[in-house]
């Protein structure tokens, strides 16, 4: 994974709360078996009206808006299905960053796992940034867990595991990986008796 | 040592902690049981051979095909190219990491969440994960269950284990509902729960469902409960295991026998939350003046009571602007006019299925309020049990005729138009009254409007031609 440091864009406001991963990626697009290639896709039924052609108003529609990499949104980003194609979408089509309110426990930690940094702000900032920020570059350093806009600065909290993953793009598979000699004592002992249930050896 | 109480949640994590890291908080879990279907799959199988990993437990992974198989005559070859190279593809992954498959043409094939509890696979205190959200459903059985992304099920394919931060402990207390019974189901419950905590109200918390009204429940009923848990924000829902578990677990295909289960029957009678345990939050409803529940918006909590009218952008949001505006927006796309008694809405299309409401109670009930009577002329009815069991009991006991004698469709398991990945899905502003769990603009085909109801009210929609309330007709 691509580590992350910093970021300087501009955002695309997405003034919607509560945006489902059903808005962010449509089933129909689940069938590819890759991770990449969705974000042509990305919020395609709002994107486009029933004949294909683009939507004039919306967010992803507008020509100044095009090639920014911060997302803009409200409460309750990502809820709903699990899937991760939603992340996958929106950094395939070059999103970065998602900056709001709150969001989804699934599609949060989903960002993470993919390189996609999330950020929680109050309402009171966000509702800021819709009405005067749209069109300030958004520097965002993710070691000083900070935002700097036009000289002031946001701070903004995040785990620290999650944050130093980002940064140094690890996979999260060797790290655990690591801690094999755990996973191997605790399959040896007797705490969780359920191991001791062999479904398989009747299949 | 001084104990301290603890909660079902803590028990049961405390007993599957592998490892701890102090400084993130974050502690790997040990994951008993891990199910697989084709939608959420194939990338974290590529993952694994890109790395040069293997599967740690092949004997605790099980998977089946459900999100994208036709419901229709599983003989004939599957049209749509991409669905079947995506079945074909987890066949390939089963194989060549020794994973057990219940493919089409098993019979015990089905939705994930429906065949996970019926082979007995599924077991109290256990901890289950699946891509796909809806692995609440196992919670019914006091298994700590939740569903999880695509690289997390590469992680817990490698690993077996999970890093996870420990969530709240959220309890709901459900009330009375002992004599109201007739029309009133645990959809109802859980749509009026959603309703009142809201789509984020369970956010980052477990939550544990108590109660006279839980514990007088079947499992099958429990598990509509636990099913939508997520929908209302939760991780995970829980329910204490009890006689009517353990039952229900005995004798199950693949649950232990003997004398292993009777160990186990006794381990898991301590799986009861203590007395004094504490939780960051409580919320009771009362479930003796519940009325069936019918959702009318874009989210499961945009919902009201049968015996009422579609609220106003400003009723519904109370003062909070951004629920205004998802209100005028949701009226918008389900072409609905404030002040409107709901049962005076006409309906398209009914699906019975999804594995919030495909299992034989539910297709037992829904067939009694059909039984001798039509499907009214404009609306299009099927039923797509949960389950390839599902299918075969409900077929012995004649529930099959008695829906395809009153113009449904009896069609073969899978999930169907509860996401619409399959050839199942509505058309743009067709209308359905629907018993799965999700009512998203687009989630049953691109355009169509979704209302959650239970398997009574949709049983009951599809004579009517349009909402009724149901305890009028049982
Ligand atoms: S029935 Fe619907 S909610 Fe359940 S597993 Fe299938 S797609 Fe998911």
């Amino acid at each position: 994974m691509e580590p992350f440091k910093n970021l300087k864009s501009k955002v695309v406001p997405l003034d919607i709360a509560n945006i489902d991963t059903d808005q962010i990626i449509p089933k129909q697009f689940l069938k590819l078996l890759g991770k990449t290639g969705y974000g042509e896709y990305l919020f395609f039924n709002w994107r486009y009206d029933k004949e294909g052609i683009p939507t004039k108003d919306f967010a992803l529609n507008v020509p100044e808006y095009q090639g920014r990499q911060i997302l803009l949104t409200r409460e309750n980003f990502g809820i709903g299905s699990s899937r991760e194609h939603a992340v996958w979408a929106l950094k395939d089509y070059g999103f970065k960053v998602v900056l709001g309110v709150s969001f989804a426990d699934i599609f949060y930690n989903n960002c993470f796992k993919n390189g996609v940094l999330v950020i929680k702000m109050d309402k009171e900032i966000i509702e800021d940034f819709f009405s005067t920020k749209t069109n300030y570059v958004f520097d965002i350093d993710l070691s000083q867990q900070q935002i700097t806009i036009n000289s002031q600065i946001y701070r903004f909290e995040i785990d620290p595991t999650l944050k130093s993953s980002l940064e140094n793009g690890t996979d999260e598979i060797s790290r655990t990986l690591q801690l094999e000699d755990y996973i191997k004592d605790y399959e040896k002992q007797d705490i969780n008796r359920i191991l001791t249930v062999k479904p398989n050896t009747l299949l | 040592m001084l104990y301290l109480p603890q909660t079902l949640y803590d028990k049961i994590w405390d007993n599957h902690v592998v490892y701890s890291d102090e400084s993130s908080n974050l502690s790997l879990l040990y994951i008993d049981r891990h199910y697989v279907h084709e939608v959420t799959s194939p990338q974290a199988f590529d993952g694994l051979r890109i790395n040069n990993r293997r599967v740690r437990k092949p004997d605790l992974t099980f998977a089946t095909v459900d999100h994208n198989v036709p419901t229709t005559d599983r003989s004939l070859p599957i049209i749509d190219q991409t669905s079947s190279l995506q079945i074909k593809t987890l066949e390939n992954n089963c194989k060549e990491f020794g994973i057990p498959l219940f493919d089409i043409h098993n019979k015990y094939q089905g939705i994930v969440h429906v065949i996970g509890p019926e082979l007995g696979l599924t077991l109290p205190g256990s901890t289950i994960v699946c891509g796909d959200s809806h692995t609440s459903t196992h919670g019914a059985f006091g298994s700590l269950a939740f569903g999880i992304g695509t690289s997390e099920v590469e992680h817990v394919l490698a690993t077996q284990c999970l890093w996870m931060k420990k969530s709240k402990n959220f309890e709901i207390v459900l009330n009375g509902g002992l004599n109201n019974k007739n029309g009133i189901s645990s959809k109802d419950v859980i749509l009026n729960i959603i309703r009142k905590i809201g789509t984020s109200g369970g956010s980052g918390s477990v939550i544990e469902y108590k109660g006279d009204y839980v514990s007088s429940l079947s499992m099958e009923k429990r598990m509509t409960i636990c099913n939508m848990s997520i929908e209302g924000g939760a991780r995970a829902g829980l329910v204490g295991p009890d006689d009517t578990t353990f039952e229900y677990l005995r004798e199950k295909i693949y649950a232990p026998k003997g004398e292993l289960f009777e160990q186990l029957i006794s381990d898991w009678k301590n799986l009861r939350s203590d007395n004094g345990a504490k939780y960051d939050r409580t919320f009771s409803i009362d479930i003796d003046h519940l009325a069936p529940q019918v959702t009318w918006g874009t989210n499961p909590a945009m919902t009201i009571d049968v015996d009422s009218v579609i609220p106003s952008p400003d009723d519904f949001s109370k003062g909070n602007d951004e629920e205004r505006k998802s209100a005028v927006k949701a009226l918008e796309y389900m072409d609905l006019k404030p002040g409107v008694p709901i049962t005076d809405i006409s309906i398209d299309r009914v699906f019975i299925g999804s594995c919030t409401n495909a299992r034989l109670e539910d297709l037992i009930e829904a067939s009694q309020v059909v039984k001798g009577k039509k499907v009214s002329s404009h609306v299009k009815a099927m039923v797509v049990p949960g389950s390839q069991q599902v299918k075969m009991t409900a077929e012995k006991l004649g529930l099959d005729k008695i829906f395809t004698e009153a113009g449904f469709e009896w069609r073969e398991p899978g999930c169907s138009m509860c996401l619409g990945m399959n050839p199942d899905i509505l058309q743009a502003g067709e209308r359905c009254a629907s018993t799965s769990n999700r009512n998203f603009e687009g989630r049953q085909g691109a355009g169509g409007r979704t209302h959650l109801v239970s398997p009574l009210m949709a049983a009951a929609a599809a004579i009517a031609g349009k909402f009724v309330d149901v305890r009028e007709w049982v």
